[in-house]
Formats: structure tokens, sequence, C-alpha cells
């Protein structure tokens, strides 16, 4: 029943959103929309995947759109022509959906096709194989390692084309000028700053928690990396990009990027040259158990690394983005001043 | 039927909603929003597809008999992940389009586009009468 609910403010939230023309309202309803889904995904029982939408679709996503409409302004204009055509494809593009659904199986029945294949191995003998209560664990370490690397390669490269479109020549900073702004921002939000300053480390903890206890709960790399970032971007969020630059070393991190996806493939060639197939995790120690134990331990570890250290480097070029706009338009105007004061 | 495919229905609902911001707005955001929105319409309908009546999460314990199937759990926890990437790499460039454009309006780039292109013309049709 309460995915009925669910579901039919999923579609509210959406219609909303088509009619919204201040792009804030757009963003703060498209996290809700994320929360929204991933409490979808804990009636459905994917614990795992509930976990990254809250974290990915209700925090980092919400973060970086809010970023980027703080450059390039949050109005949206309205269209002169007329949606009709939009109208009519969709239209027939739903129908023809809808009646493709028709003799689907239906909603939560035992027999469908999806449960069959490889479904049955996984649930009876992963203990067997793999030797840990998690099963989604399991297959996306293990039985299916290979796809999961792809994953890993592809958000590595959507790090380095953020990179490539954003990057921005830094001159080194003054110290001083620092230490003014910092002194400036600690009178605002105060109440904001001690309470993340408590909670950051706990956020942190709780990161590390995921990232080992994802062999027997709910979690995995891909969660730990997103909230290891996330508690980063509150920190850079309350204390400045330049306090959060000197925590944080951008060159040091872009190299823990690289290491994570490293880690990953070098297990890979292990099992190879250990005498096992690619991703095949028994021939790294005598006991297979222990081998599979390892293997997942390392590439978790590695997919771990990659996701956190991408994140905190697209917010931080975004951040960074947005930093040299607004010095930009300050000196402009400075220029303006000095040419009318002469005058 | 109905609560057999409502799931179905709702995932195709949400689907076409964010094609059509795709198709029938203007704002570069607010089509990033509109893939988002396609792409967790796809997440919702692989989940659901997953679910077995009386079935509990995957994470094996005694006795419990039925558990939900975890590949496509699998397949879209690693898909939210590279989609966030993705979506990054779409905001940024809408950055630099509206560096360049100084809009992320979809008419005002095409505007300024013709206007380019336009002048490029004439000045080789110039250059051309020129030669002649």
């Amino acid at each position: 029943m309460i995915n009925i609910v669910i579901l039919t403010l999923l579609v509210v939230i959406a219609i909303a959103i088509i009619r919204m023309k201040d792009l804030f309202a757009v963003v703060m309803l498209l996290g809700i929309y994320g929360l929204l889904s991933a409490s979808f995904f804990v009636a459905m029982d994917a614990v795992d995947v509930a976990f990254t939408e809250a974290a990915v679709g209700a925090g980092i996503s919400t973060l970086l759109m809010l970023v980027v409409i703080s450059m390039t302004g949050r109005r949206e204009i309205t269209t002169r022509h007329k949606p009709f055509s939009a109208l009519f494809v969709v239209a027939i593009t739903g129908f023809l959906l809808i009646y493709g659904t028709l003799d689907m199986p239906y909603f939560g029945s035992a027999d469908a096709p999806i449960h069959g294949h490889v479904a049955p191995r996984y649930i009876n003998d992963s203990m067997q194989e793999i030797g840990i209560p998690n099963i989604v664990t399991s297959v996306l370490a293990s039985y299916r390692a290979f796809d999961t690397f792809g994953e890993v390669v592809v958000i590595f490269t959507a790090g380095i084309g953020v990179l490539a479109l954003l990057s921005v020549v830094r001159r080194p900073e003054d110290p001083e000028q620092i230490a003014v702004i910092n002194d400036s921002m600690h009178e605002r939000h105060l109440v904001i700053r001690i309470i993340a300053k408590i909670l950051i480390p706990f956020i942190l903890l709780f990161a590390l928690y995921v990232q080992f206890h994802g062999d027997f709960g709910p979690g995995g790399g891909f969660q730990a990396g997103v909230i290891f970032a996330a508690a980063i971007i509150l920190y850079t969020m309350l204390f400045g990009l330049s306090t959060a630059r000197r925590v944080i070393n951008q060159s040091l991190i872009r190299l823990v990027a690289a290491t994570g996806v490293l880690l990953y493939g070098s297990v890979g060639l292990a099992t190879l040259l250990s005498g096992g197939n690619f991703f095949d995790y028994n021939v790294l120690a005598n006991d297979p158990i222990a081998g599979q134990h390892l293997g997942i331990a390392l590439i978790e570890l590695g997919v771990g690394c990659t996701v956190a250290v991408v994140i905190i480097i697209i917010f931080f070029n975004f951040a960074a983005r947005r930093e040299m706009q607004l010095n930009n338009k300050k000196q402009h105007q400075d220029k303006k001043n000095k040419e009318s004061s002469s005058c | 039927m109905l609560m057999g495919l409502f799931n179905h229905w709702v995932v195709i609902a949400l689907m076409m909603i964010g094609l059509y911001i795709v198709i029938a707005h203007g704002n570069l955001i607010k089509k990033i929003v509109g893939l988002t929105l396609f792409q967790t319409s796809v997440f919702i309908f692989y989940i659901s597809m997953a679910k077995v009546n009386g079935g509990t999460a995957p994470i094996l314990a005694d006795d419990i008999i039925q558990y939900s199937n975890p590949l496509p759990h699998v397949l879209i926890l690693t898909a939210i992940v590279v989609g966030i990437a993705t979506t990054a790499l779409a905001l940024s460039l809408v950055v630099r389009i509206k560096e360049t454009y100084g809009s992320i309006e979809e008419e005002n780039i095409q505007d300024q586009d013709n206007q380019t292109f336009e002048q490029s013309n004439s000045q080789k049709d110039s250059k051309q009468e020129k030669q002649a």
C-alpha cells in the first residue's frame, strides 16, 4: 500500500516540476523527489539502492545543481512556441509503452521471468561460494566484478571530463587574506558551523563503517564514497573554499582517484597472474573463501576511494569556477568605479 | 490488472514527464532535471521488477525463505552513482555555455549561432565579389 502512496506523490512532484519557472524551487523539488524514491526503494527491499539514492539524489545532486544555478541565474524564460508537438510525441510514446506493459508479469509475482536464470544461483549458492551474507555486495564485487570495474572507470572518466571543462589556474593565495575572510565569516551561521563541526567526524566515521561493514549489512564502496564526499562538501560550504583547499591537497586527491581505479584493476591482474580468471578471487589465498574476502575488501576500497574523490573534485571545481567568476565581476566593477571617480 | 501493473504505469508516466521536459523546455538546467526524472523512472522500474511478494531484503539470514531479486539492485546501485557523475559533466557543459553565450536558454543560443553563421556567410560573399 505504501508504495502506491509514494508513487502517486512522485507523479505529483514531477508535474509540479514541469510547471515551476523558478529553478531554485525546481531543484528543491528534485531533492524531495530523490528522497521519496529512496523511501520507495526501502519499501521494495532494495536497501543498498535506497542508501545510495538518499545520499546522491537528495544530497549531492541537489547541491551541484544549486551551485550551477548560482552561476547561471534562477529564472526560466517562458518559451514562445506552443508545446503541442511535444505533447503529441510524448502521448504516442506513452501509449505504446502502456500497450507494451499489458502482457508483462504482475508486480510482485514470484514466477516472473526475471526471477529465473542467475538470480536463484546468487540467492542459494553465494553463501558457500563467496561467504558473505549481503548478496548485493557479493554480486557487485565478485560475480559481476568486471561490470563494476567498467562503472568505476566511467565515474573516473566523468571526473576527468569535469576537470577538463572547468578547472581554473589559480594564483597562490595570500594567507592573510584568507584569515580576513574567515574572520568575517565567523560571525555568520554560528549555530550551523558549530553543529557541523560536531557532526563532520561522525559522518566520516559512519562512511568508514559503511565501507567496511558492506559485506554484512547494506553498504559498500559506492555508498561510503558518497557519504565521505558529503562530509567534505559540508565542510567546504561552511568554512569556505580557501580553508578547505588547505585541508585537502588538490593534487593529492587527484592521485587518490587514480589510485582507486588502479587498485581495482591490479586486483584483477593479480588474479590473472596467480592462475585464475580475471577477478576470480579464489586464487588470492589458500582458502577460496579467504581469497574472496580479501578480493572484495580490496576492490571495495578502490571503489570507495575513486567515488569519494571524484565527487569531491567535481564539487571543488564547480565552486572554484564560481569563485573565479565572482572575482572577475568584482575586478570589472572596481575598474568601472575607478574610471567614474577619475572623471 | 490495475494493481498488478500500477507500478509500470507510474514509471511510464514519470518517464514521459521527463521526456516532455527535455523536448518542450528551452532552459538547459530544466532539460537536465528532465533527464534526471527520466533516469530515476528507469531505476524505479528495475527495482519494482525485483520485488517478490513476501520477500525481504537480499541479506542472507537464518529462517528466511523468500528474498527479493538482488541482481537489479546491483545494476541500479552502480547506475545511480554513474548517473550523478554524468549529470555533473552535463552541468559543467552548461556552465561553459553560460560563459560563452551569456545565456542558457536554447532560443537565445540558437539566435546567436544563426547571427554568427550569417555574418561569416556575408563575409565570404563579399570576399568572392572582390575576387570576381
